[in-house]
């Protein structure tokens, strides 16, 4: 890793406070050997200028606070290496939603449609005493799925989504749907399914596969939503 | 400044595992509750843990309560309160069966139950072999807790105040709790919660330390609050350094990695553990495992070109068990260490992961305090739960895989206390005091008008490289005196931060600056406890504590075993006995020993 060094930045700013309308700032930091990642970077350029405003948390890409898009593509800060990034770095909000302040966007949008699906298991008869027995392989379904941290890259990717963001559920409530479907555990594989059926919920995904290329998690939406809809039809015949 | 009232029957601050398990249980009894939280809930740390919820459930390997207590209480050192320690071992199979019930993923054995690997001072038969006793979903645990507890609360309608900062704890003049002061972040807007139960579940303070294993939102707001208000800390000496950082990064590796076999090698690679834990060797206790890692530094066995850190050997497991138990390892090895573990080991060194002490609770969850030469009084109105909290049932060093069994078992005790006292009539709203506010509202004038004042980083990374010199893994009785006068004199600093953001709007310098408000209060805390108490006990080892028969390991019982109280007001000491009497005759106390792995 090369020491010091300074890196060109093109960030979205907008402060509804003070700003009649959004702009791009052309602003530069220099690095410290210790900063890896973009996240790193933008710790270091808030130190400079501290009206800079994003969301971070956990720092190691498990609590989905810092999505944005960077260069073109959404994806998190604390994942994104700083050696393999070309410059100037251009940051903006993640597409789609409305924006709060500079990168942080509004996400009520994105999680009414996760609450939609009822993303809770469902199971209706009197819980036993012990845990409801699973083998490895009905447990083995739910990976790929249940590792979504709602960051919301996905569904703001989705050309579809920017377009129905009402209507449309979207890759990461379409994921969490088919967690659920997928669950041995759950009963309500038939509601589920009829909470779907609908021109725009589910069948507005046309497979344009966005959702997997920008998954931080490596996780695959569009894959599940081929699932679901295979479910519809096989319930159908 | 015009200040909105809302009233609620129970306030909860904080959204992660202990928050969530609480709302839901005041929800589901139609308590009209506000879950305050400042990031969304399934972004609050628990999301981060990695290997696992301890208890006996026994479905790999036998085991029982009873050897669970015994871990516990030798793994605390024998300063948790064995009370609470044997309410939480009791209560774990059932809090875990419950999460299954709730749709968590855990992940599964042959026969279908769920799935338990050994861990750190764990042990069958009172200390003899690993018991497999850490039930756990991948290495992902805490976020498939997180993230099953929240999705319960979405069925249960729990309402949430999302992106609100709590700021300070609303008292009477007879020190009851009315509630909380809050600012919503978009707007800036600050509000009182008046409720009749207030509940504390804001999560640990890590980043008092330079290098931290901690979200950065781990600054310790439900402490620094409860300190503010009066409220007493306990045993802010004890920190936890979790043996397996990554070195540079800091990010957590779990001892899950050991669990499934890893090994901690030295420059030579020989597998130094065994020197210094015969019986469980890399399974030791934490404070055990990470003293020995910094003595294998300290005396030039260190790995890498500066021979800073130790190396965390798996390549001798299959690619098959990494992939299936170890996924999420593999992913932060290779993206913070460059290093993918199938092939290579990882540079790891003990990093600051846990906070033992905090606002001091019974086992009910009621936050207590001494009141008239009862050591023990609960604040009426107050309770709080999980690593904000201490119980104690982590005394000076907690077991892996038993803040997840702390969060769950008290989350959930602290909500039926609150239900229960609230449905006997015993919870009333109380009359506000007049400007109830004022506190809160002028922490924000002050950052609004402030000049010539240093910038919040400044101050803070001041503070961080102060913790980390004086009051790291090994603590040295003149480094713990120079580190109190300098923490003080940073605390003096933090008064005068300056802010050049002034937007209402998600201002996140603001919020830095009432963050480090709240660091401040735990860092002082810390280190006047550390400087005070002349022994070595857990996770608190000073040089000047003799290994001898009086005192083993430096621990010496006759004049150290109790708690600490630090009161931010006076920057005072206070001493509480340590309740070596368990809740039931279950079970015969642990009698004190001198502690090996």
């Amino acid at each position: 890793m090369s020491s010091k060094r300074t890196v060109q930045f093109k960030i979205y700013r907008y402060d509804p406070d003070k700003d009649a309308a959004p702009y791009m700032q052309d602003i530069s930091v220099e690095l410290e050997e210790s900063d890896k990642k973009l996240l790193d970077a933008l710790v270091r350029l808030k130190a400079k200028d501290d009206s800079l405003s994003f969301r971070r948390s956990c720092r190691e890409g498990v609590c989905g606070s810092d999505a944005m898009n960077i260069n073109g593509k959404n994806g998190l800060a604390c994942l994104t290496s700083m050696d393999d990034i070309a410059q100037p770095i251009t940051l903006r909000p993640l597409p789609g939603l409305p924006v709060i302040r500079d990168v942080i966007v509004d996400m009520t949008q994105f999680f009414k449609q996760y609450h939609s699906i009822k993303p809770y298991l469902i199971n209706n008869e009197p819980a036993p005493e012990r845990e409801r027995l699973q083998s490895p392989e009905d447990r083995d379904e739910l990976n790929g799925l249940y590792e979504c941290i709602l960051c919301a890259c996905c569904s703001t990717s989705c050309p579809s989504f920017w377009w129905n963001p009402d209507k449309f559920v979207g890759p990461a409530g379409l994921l969490a749907a088919y967690r659920f479907l997928a669950d041995t555990r759950d009963q309500a594989t038939s509601e589920r399914l009829d909470n779907l059926e609908d021109p725009y919920r589910l069948f507005r995904c046309h497979s344009i596969m966005n959702c997997v290329d920008v998954c931080p998690k490596h996780l695959n939406p569009t894959k599940a939503i081929g699932k679901i809809k295979d479910m519809m039809v096989r319930r159908a015949v | 400044m015009k200040v909105a009232k809302r009233t609620f029957d129970a306030v909860i601050v904080g959204a992660g595992g202990a928050g969530l398990r609480a709302a839901l249980q005041l929800s589901e009894a139609g308590l009209k509750t506000a879950v305050l939280t400042k990031v969304f809930p399934t972004r609050s740390h628990t999301v981060a843990a990695q290997g696992g919820v301890a208890a006996s459930l026994g479905n790999s390997t036998e085991d029982n309560w009873h050897w669970h207590m015994y871990d516990t209480v030798k793994g605390s050192d024998w300063l948790g309160d064995q009370d609470a320690i044997e309410f939480m071992v009791k209560k774990a199979n059932e809090v875990v069966v419950e999460l299954e019930h709730y749709g968590m993923p855990f992940d599964r054995t042959d026969n279908g139950k769920i799935y338990q690997r050994p861990f750190g001072g764990h042990s069958q038969n009172y200390g003899q072999t690993p018991v497999s006793r850490s039930c756990a979903a991948a290495d992902r645990t805490g976020h498939a807790m997180l993230h099953a507890l929240y999705q319960r609360n979405v069925r249960a309608n729990t309402q949430f105040f999302v992106e609100w900062m709590a700021m300070d704890l609303i008292r009477n003049a007879d020190g009851d709790v009315l509630g909380v002061t809050a600012m919503e972040m978009e707007t800036g807007e600050v509000s009182i919660f008046h409720a009749k139960a207030t509940i504390f579940a804001t999560g640990g303070s890590g980043r008092i330390y330079y290098s931290s294993t901690n979200a950065f939102i781990n600054t310790g707001d439900g402490v620094g609050m409860a300190a503010r208000a009066g409220i007493p800390l306990e045993d802010m000496e004890f920190w936890q350094f979790h043996p397996t950082g990554v070195a540079g990064a800091g990010v957590l590796i779990t001892e899950g990695v050991r669990g499934e076999g890893g090994i901690l090698r030295n420059a030579s690679g020989e597998r130094f553990m065994e020197r210094y834990a015969p019986n469980l060797k890399d399974l030791a206790s934490r404070d055990v495992v990470s003293r020995s890692m910094v003595t294998e530094i300290n005396e030039g066995r260190g790995c890498g070109s500066e021979k800073d850190h130790v190396l965390l050997d798996i390549t001798h497991l299959s690619p098959e068990t990494i992939n299936k138990r170890l996924p999420g390892i593999r992913e932060i090895s290779i993206q913070f260490a460059g290093v993918d573990p199938i092939k290579a080991p990882i540079p790891v060194v003990p990093t600051c992961h846990y906070q033992m002490g905090g606002i001091p609770t019974n086992y009910k969850g009621q936050v207590v305090v001494p009141k008239d030469g009862n050591p023990n009084v609960p604040v009426a109105g107050f309770y709080a739960a999980g690593e904000c909290a201490c119980a104690s049932v982590h005394g000076a060093n907690r077991l892996g895989t038993n803040s997840l069994l702390d969060l769950l078992v008290f989350g959930k005790a602290a909500g039926e206390t609150v239900v229960s006292d609230f449905q006997s009539g015993q919870l009333t709203l109380k009359p506000l005091p007049e400007n109830a506010a004022d506190v809160s509202l002028a922490r924000i004038a002050r950052l609004e008008t402030q000049t010539n004042g240093e910038e919040v980083h400044e101050v803070r990374l001041a503070m961080q490289r102060t913790m980390q010199k004086h009051a790291g893994v090994f603590r040295f009785a003149d480094m713990l005196k120079e580190g109190v006068t300098k923490i003080l004199e940073v605390a003096e600093r933090a008064k005068h931060t300056q802010i050049k953001d002034k937007s209402k709007v998600w201002n996140t310098a603001r919020t830095e600056a009432l963050e480090l408000d709240n660091l401040i209060e735990v860092a002082k805390a810390t280190m006047v406890s550390a400087e005070a108490r002349k022994e070595s006990r857990g996770a608190h080892v000073r040089d000047d504590a003799i290994d001898c028969a009086e005192t083993p390991n430096g621990r010496d019982d006759k004049n150290w075993l109790k708690h600490t109280l630090w009161y931010s007001e006076g920057n005072r000491l206070d001493y509480k006995p340590v309740t070596l009497q368990p809740m039931s005759a279950d079970v015969e106390p642990i009698a004190l020993a001198k502690r090996t792995y």
